[in-house]
């Protein structure tokens, strides 16, 4: 039962008010992209065992969606932020170097 | 024998009798009594039977521990299987039955599994019943289902209703004992919001039980003074009666609170339960005694030795005469001062230890008692109660040096923390050697949605079995310094013993029991890791150890230490099993809370709702709205009064509750671009006051939604969408301009409920409105495909010119508010005109008939635009639009897709629901080809035969050839491929 | 390997079972083998199986990061059906379901498969269609279902309330041919049938690497050292990716969690599987009078086992409004297990971008009732280098081409 703070309301918002939406910062690709590029973009997900970037809405909320850095094996926030964003934040970043410095990195 | 004491009893008040009944017997205990008290204080020892060999079982533990003393209880509404006795408090007019025998508790025909037994070992049906094959289904399998289950089956609705209800709070203590206490007491201090629970019906624990002193004062009245503090403190909560019940992640806990089960029928909730956000949690769950493993050790009369000490103290119970007591440690000798204190026989301390030393061996041996070191039980004897034990060296092999007679054995083992909570969200287990436990290590702890320790644990809970220490660890977990002091007897260190004698011979471990319910012996365990089953999780499975109604609080750890002995292998690198919530079990009931019957799911309904109900609706699930399906009159069944609806709405006028239609204003300078992408076709050319059919297709280019789209003004538009996709598409919407085109000036807004939705339709349609008066809806002034604002009837109206039947059709929209007053000014005027309200199905068969595609019929997630010869509404000049770069796709753009057509058989009989179309030949699977199926498949009434639509591979190309398609029976019908529209082809009636 | 049997039981009684043979052994990796395949589930060990039984493949190892069967095989609801919509899948799980059928006989180790029968629930009447549909698929796939009317319903399950105020059923798909098993038993006999021919089953042995050579596998490293393989096949449900990403590919998989309770064991009263769809809940009662309960997927990415409450809730009220009499029953214990999820919720069985490098995936919710099916079209993969037709449409290249094999079409959620 996750607890993610909305980056907009400031709620701390529980699972049951939010929608996950999947991974986050994936690249969308339109008509005439190459065939790789848009299964990738649909499909191919990393999917990692640790630091996770993904996407929720604050549905039963303010409606907002935002984004959230978390691990899928301990379930620990690093932090959320807008949606507006291309990549990951510097500070969530180092946060989660500062955590766990085996973490491969965004990419 | 068991009985009531004269004297004593702290929990039990003997001013307040309580008559209960037990497999019909008429008994009485006192107010304050659990079940299993009382029972004991009537000489009811044997209580019920195990799973597996149906042997006699008595009560072991005195609290959720305990994998015996299970009842069926109560009666009706009010019946419930496997009650566990220690939990449960007498309450006057109880009545309960033992469980799992036939014909009687005191003779068992299953027990002939017992006496079968050897042939009977760990999963022994693994190795055997697997000839003939029909065999285990008809033969073995229903006789295995018949002995085993444990209670009765409840055949009634339940009588008593559940509550769920929230709390929040900076930290939640669960176990109110003094660790319980005292952490409560440091964090309310300091000003936290706490939340205190505990299991049973009292604060306090054991702690008063065992005659600890805390700062100079018996631990009773410690306890009483810390409970007042605590009432005393605004920001402590506390709650009896309350179990938490499992700790998820991010600080979420289920508490149960068992509010009504001793007062049943008193018209409060039975179980209230808690759904609690905590900052922290402090598990003060205690710890819970381990029984010994010697021959004989599950036959009634052989008990925890604390519980024992439980049974005495607090409700005055011996539960025998002459009891033996056997230990590992010191803290069984307190069970034996008690006894002997209260003038009970003590014939003999059996202490596996070497050596006894300690303050309390001390004490015993002061009042008298014989205390025998290195010594051990070779055998319990006796069939349904313990009538002796033969006592041999532990060190050896069980020779029997000799025989006491007895009534009862209080057995200990040592203590294991209760690290349920901590480990729920996974927190790690340090093995302690000195103490023979699992102990929570604090390096390891469940980490918070921070990454701090979601979890502390306090007390017995952190492997502290000393009242000094378990106050010093309960302040620190809680943040404070300065612990109350507790005095008591020097202890010894306890001693690790598993098996009793400890070179037991194979005779000896099959008849000691590790699993009291679920039958599993030391030699089942040794079975399997010979087997090779030797993961824990293994052992687990095959032998059935810990996965009875007590989740192996008592065997676990006795099970995985023979294990570990098996396989010559440390304990800690053997590991545990997952522990799992609940704690201890929870009625479903309490989990789904309120919601039953009528409020089982929240029910959408539309302004003209209650008008349906009244007139007899036959209403059908859409998502969570109820629409009506038709309106049958009397003697008509639902598919007359469908056809009625369908030819009355083509020959005078029909009306519809459309309210559920989705309603999207989307709304900004940059709308039009942005339905441009949302849509297949452009809609931001789209003419003020004017309606375009329009397509939405998820990102893969599948058809996910349709419906009609007006433009309101310069940068606002209103999206219709299906009623079951309102709020699926709204979040589409947002999804893409809050997450892809955030720099676009695009507003939406989600006005489905809003707004009452009314389709006026059929040739008499336009008479209605004009008989209402107010606006023009002639041709001239409202043409087919607008819409206009205006007033009706003195209603304030938007009418659209759209229509989903084919017939002269508006649909007009009020404020939700005046919806039922506008729908029944509609059928007031209407009235003249044969007017006749329509449902869902009615609706259908009019698309139908017009070949108009539905949503969830047509389509079903794999079905593109173009499948549906919708090619129209594709705008071929647009670069982008969501879906067009799926649609790209090979798969997608093969040629050999199936496409619509009409379908009608040759006798115009109706074409079943579902029926697909043959091809020759068989795929490389053996699986009949095919060519086709039917989406939707109609009795026209307009027409006064079937019609179907249909996509059949080479669609509109193959109009006029006949092909097969299937009936249920197995059967084929000829149906012979047409248009698609089957009524008014030039859409004449529409546009009049 | 010494045979199972009554007489086997008696014998060993009179000598304490102290007798017993190991019913796999435990050995150390060899160097290498023809054969690696990552993961002792149920699909792996199956895999493993019918490389030896079909194609007298045996010089295989079966490596594993814990326990056999230790996954999805031993946390799922046991629950065995073939009354699937598309051709692919009806194909996979009718083969599936037939070779449970004679399971126990052929491994010589009693799976219990009780084909006691499946029930879909249709409670609109939408879905009323879809399971028409099917049943007309099934049909003609050679899939034997029926659909049934609600009286029928309620006599096949008389605790069942089938006038409920919101949900009434209206009828259902039932496969009569359909059941359970034991979860637990399908690994171990195929565990010790794979044993029997050699095979070395080795547990406690995490995949860190996979080699290759000019794009052709050529080994894994382990925790217990390099072995080296002529061919790799992957059946990791779960960590797929995480394998699939030391193979050098990505793979269209999100892991999730999906969960799962029983109740407190009473007497028998359910014989028949019962899923109900609309209201998302399903339920069977084991051999051990526990009621079986299967609960809904989280929809975030989670590798923890466990999951979140609410959809317990929703699932027991679904239930309690199907079963009222469940209501004071208690649950004993709820656990959750990691699923794959692909992009049309249908398994992967294919090669890879890797030569000689195959991957068994995404099963979803759905995997228990595949695993002989799933072994056999696997094994012919591996042992052929290329797809049979049971595998061929299950190629992780579908979603390129858009291909999909979409089993929500008829019903909403497919377990």
């Amino acid at each position: 039962m996750l607890i993610l703070e909305c980056p907009y309301c400031g709620v701390k918002a529980e699972e049951t008010e939010l929608a996950p939406g999947g991974e986050a910062h994936l690249k969308r690709f339109g008509p005439g992209s190459p065939d790789e590029d848009f299964e990738a973009y649909m499909f191919a997900r990393k999917n990692p065992k640790g630091v996770h970037f993904e996407r929720w809405r604050h549905a039963y909320g303010c409606g907002k969606w935002f984004l959230a850095a978390r691990c899928t094996a301990t379930l620990e926030v690093f932090g959320t932020y807008p949606a507006q964003t291309t990549e990951p934040p510097a500070d969530i970043v180092a946060k989660i170097m500062a955590k766990r410095p085996d973490w491969k990195g965004y990419k | 024998m068991s009985t009531r004491l004269a004297k004593g009893g702290r929990l039990i008040d003997r001013a307040a009798p309580q008559d209960f009944t037990f497999n019909g017997k008429r008994l009485r205990g006192f107010k304050g009594d659990t079940l299993a008290a009382a029972l004991l204080a009537n000489d009811q020892m044997l209580v019920g039977r195990s799973f597996k060999y149906h042997r006699p079982r008595g009560i072991v533990a005195s609290g959720a521990e305990e994998p015996n003393a299970l009842v069926n209880m109560g009666e009706g509404g009010r019946f419930e299987p496997n009650q566990r006795t220690t939990t449960t408090e007498l309450f006057d007019g109880l009545t309960c039955t033992s469980q799992n025998h036939f014909p009687s508790l005191e003779f068992d025909i299953g027990v002939l599994n017992n006496y079968a037994a050897r042939f009977l070992p760990a999963g022994f049906y693994y190795k055997t019943f697997i000839h003939p094959r029909a065999a285990w289904k008809h033969v073995f399998e229903p006789i295995i289902r018949q002995s085993a289950g444990l209670g009765k089956v409840p055949k009634d609705r339940d009588a008593d209703r559940y509550e769920q209800a929230y709390a929040f709070c900076d930290l939640l203590i669960t176990g109110g004992g003094i660790a319980g206490l005292q952490a409560a007491l440091t964090a309310g201090k300091a000003g936290k919001r706490v939340w205190l629970m505990e299991q049973t019906a009292h604060w306090g624990g054991r702690a008063p039980v065992d005659g600890v002193e805390i700062d100079g004062t018996p631990a009773e009245a410690w306890v009483k003074n810390a409970v007042q503090a605590l009432e005393a403190m605004e920001n402590v909560t506390m709650r009896l009666r309350c179990m938490a019940a499992g700790s998820y992640d991010h600080g979420y806990v289920l508490a149960d609170e068992k509010v009504a089960d001793h007062t049943p029928g008193d018209g409060r909730p039975r179980h209230r339960l808690w759904r609690i956000r905590a900052g922290q949690i402090i598990a003060a769950t205690g710890a819970i005694e381990r029984p010994l493993s010697f021959a004989g050790n599950d036959i009634p009369g052989v008990m925890l030795a604390a519980a024992m000490r439980d049974y005495l103290v607090n409700w005055a119970v011996a539960p025998g005469d002459r009891t033996v007591v056997v230990t590992n440690n010191d803290d069984a000798y307190r069970t034996a001062i008690a006894l002997k204190e209260a003038g009970l026989e003590v014939p003999v301390i059996l202490d596996a230890r070497a050596t006894v030393t300690g303050d309390l061996p001390a004490k015993a041996r002061a009042l008298g008692i014989r205390v025998e070191a290195g010594k051990a039980i070779a055998k319990v004897k006796g069939g349904k109660r313990v009538t002796s034990v033969a006592i041999c060296a532990q060190a050896g092999q069980g020779a029997v040096l000799e025989e006491i007679a007895c009534d009862a054995v209080a057995m200990s083992g040592g203590w294991s923390p209760v690290v349920h909570l901590w480990s729920h969200c996974g927190g790690k287990l340090n093995w302690d050697a000195a103490q023979a436990h699992f102990a929570p290590d604090p390096a390891r702890p469940p980490l918070n949605h921070d990454g701090s320790a979601l979890v502390v644990t306090a007390g017995a809970a952190s492997g502290v079995l000393l009242a000094g220490d378990v106050l010093a660890n309960a302040t620190a977990a809680a943040g404070g310094d300065v612990a109350p002091v507790a005095s008591g007897p020097v202890e010894a260190a306890m001693e690790p013993v598993w098996v009793m004698p400890q070179g037991a011979t194979i005779d000896l471990r099959m008849k000691m029991w590790l699993d009291y319910q679920n039958d599993v012996k030391v030699s089942d365990v040794q079975l399997a890791a010979r087997e090779g089953y030797s993961s824990v999780e293994h052992t687990k499975r095959y032998t059935t150890l810990g996965m009875a109604t007590d989740q192996g609080k008592l065997s676990n750890i006795n099970g995985l230490a023979v294990l570990a002995d098996s396989l010559s292998s440390p304990i800690p690198q053997v590991g545990t099993t997952t522990f799992r919530p609940p704690y201890t079990p929870v009625t479903f009931g309490a989990l789904a809370g309120e919601a039953r019957g009528d409020i089982f799911q929240p029910l959408r309904q539309t302004p003209i709702h209650a008008w349906h109900e009244a007139h007899n609706a036959y209403f059908e699930p859409v998502g969570l709205w109820r629409r009506p399906y038709c309106y049958p009159r009397p003697g008509e069944t639902h598919e007359q009064a469908v056809h009625r609806e369908v030819v009355n709405t083509r020959t005078n006028v029909g009306l519809l509750d459309a309210s559920t239609l989705g309603k999207i204003i989307v709304k900004g300078p940059d709308a039009g671009k942005f339905l441009d992408m949302l849509y297949t076709n452009v809609m931001s050319n789209l003419g003020i006051g004017k309606c375009r059919y329009g397509l939405m297709c998820s990102e893969q280019g599948f058809l996910s939604d349709d419906g009609v789209v007006a433009r309101i003004d310069e940068d606002t538009w209103l999206c219709h969408t299906t009623s079951g996709g309102a709020d699926r598409i709204h979040a589409w919407m947002e999804d893409w301009l809050q997450c892809e085109w955030w720099d676009w000036q695009v507003y939406t807004a989600n006005v489905t409920e809003q707004f009452a939705q009314i389709a006026v339709v059929g040739p008499n349609a336009r008479k209605v409105l004009e008989k209402l008066g107010g606006m023009d809806v002639s041709k001239e002034a409202l043409p087919f495909m607008q819409w206009a604002d205006g007033e009706m009837g003195g209603f304030r109206v938007r009418a659209y010119r759209i229509s989903f039947s084919g017939e002269l059709s508006y649909e007009i929209a009020v404020p939700a508010s005046e919806g039922r007053a506008f729908w029944d000014a509609l059928v007031t005027a209407g009235a003249e005109f044969g007017m006749m309200p329509y449902g869902t199905e009615g609706l259908h068969v009019l698309r139908a008939e017009k070949g108009f595609i539905m949503i969830g019929d047509e389509t079903d997630g794999t079905v593109i635009p173009q499948d549906l010869n919708l090619g129209w509404a594709i705008s071929k000049k647009k670069a982008d639009y969501l879906g067009k770069r799926g649609q790209e796709r090979p798969f997608l753009a093969s040629p050999d897709r199936w496409k619509l057509v009409g379908l009608e058989t040759l006798d115009g009989s109706v074409i079943p629901d579902g029926s697909i179309a043959p091809a020759p030949g068989t795929n490389a699977n053996g699986q009949r080809n095919t060519q086709g199926r039917v989406t939707s498949t109609y009795y026209s009434p307009t027409l006064k035969r079937g019609i179907a639509m249909g996509l059949v591979k080479g669609g509109l190309s193959r109009v006029g050839e006949t092909i097969e398609m299937t009936r249920l029976d197995g059967s084929t019908l000829q149906v012979k491929i047409v248009d698609p529209v089957f009524y008014d082809k030039e859409g004449e009636k529409q546009n009049v | 390997m010494k045979r199972y049997s009554v007489f086997a039981i008696a014998r060993e009684a009179l000598r304490y079972h102290q007798g017993w043979e190991k019913a796999w052994a435990s050995p150390a990796p060899k160097s290498s083998y023809d054969v690696v395949i990552v993961g002792a589930g149920g699909h792996g060990l199956a895999t493993a199986y019918y490389l030896g039984k079909n194609f007298g493949i045996t010089n295989v190892a079966i490596i594993e990061k814990g326990w056999l069967g230790g996954g999805n095989t031993g946390r799922n609801t046991t629950i065995i059906r073939s009354n699937y919509l598309q051709d692919p899948s009806a194909a996979i799980y009718e083969k599936a379901r037939s070779l449970y059928e004679d399971l126990s006989q052929d491994l010589n180790y009693n799976v219990m498969f009780s084909p006691r029968g499946l029930l879909m629930l249709a409670q609109t009447h939408h879905e009323v269609r879809g399971y028409l549909r099917t049943v007309h698929a099934n049909n003609l796939q050679g899939v034997t279902t029926e659909w049934i009317g609600p009286e029928k319903v309620k006599e096949l399950v008389p605790i069942m309330n089938i006038d409920g105020p919101r949900y009434p059923v209206l009828g259902a798909l039932y496969q009569a041919r359909g059941g359970t098993a034991r979860h637990d038993a399908v690994a171990w006999g195929y565990a010790r049938a794979c044993s029997a021919m050699g095979m070395d089953i080795i547990q406690q042995c995490e995949v860190t690497g996979v080699r290759s050579a000019n794009g052709v596998v050529t080994g894994v490293d382990t925790t217990k050292g390099y072995i080296g393989t002529k061919k790799l096949g992957i059946v990791v449900a779960g960590h797929s990716g995480q394998v699939a990403d030391m193979a050098g590919f990505r793979l269209p998989v999100e892991s999730l969690a999906l969960q799962a309770l029983v109740s407190e064991p009473i007497k028998p009263c359910m014989d028949v599987v019962v899923m109900a769809n609309t209201v998302h809940g399903y339920m069977s009662q084991s051999d051990k009078g526990e009621m079986v309960i299967g609960g809904g997927t989280d929809g975030f990415n989670n590798f923890t086992q466990r999951g979140s409450f609410q959809h317990i809730e929703e699932t027991l009220r679904a239930l309690i409004e199907t079963f009222p009499m469940i209501s004071r029953l208690k649950m004993l214990r709820q656990w959750g297990g990691i699923v794959d999820m692909t992009g049309d919720r249908s398994p992967i069985i294919s090669k890879t971008p890797l030569g000689n490098c195959f991957i068994n995936c995404g099963w979803g919710t759905g995997g228990f009732k595949a695993i002989p099916g799933s072994g056999w079209a696997m094994a012919e993969l591996v042992a052929k280098g290329e797809p049979g037709p049971l595998a061929e449409e299950f190629n992780m290249y579908r979603f390129r081409e858009g291909r999909f094999i979409d089993e929500s079409v008829a019903a909403g959620v497919a377990h």
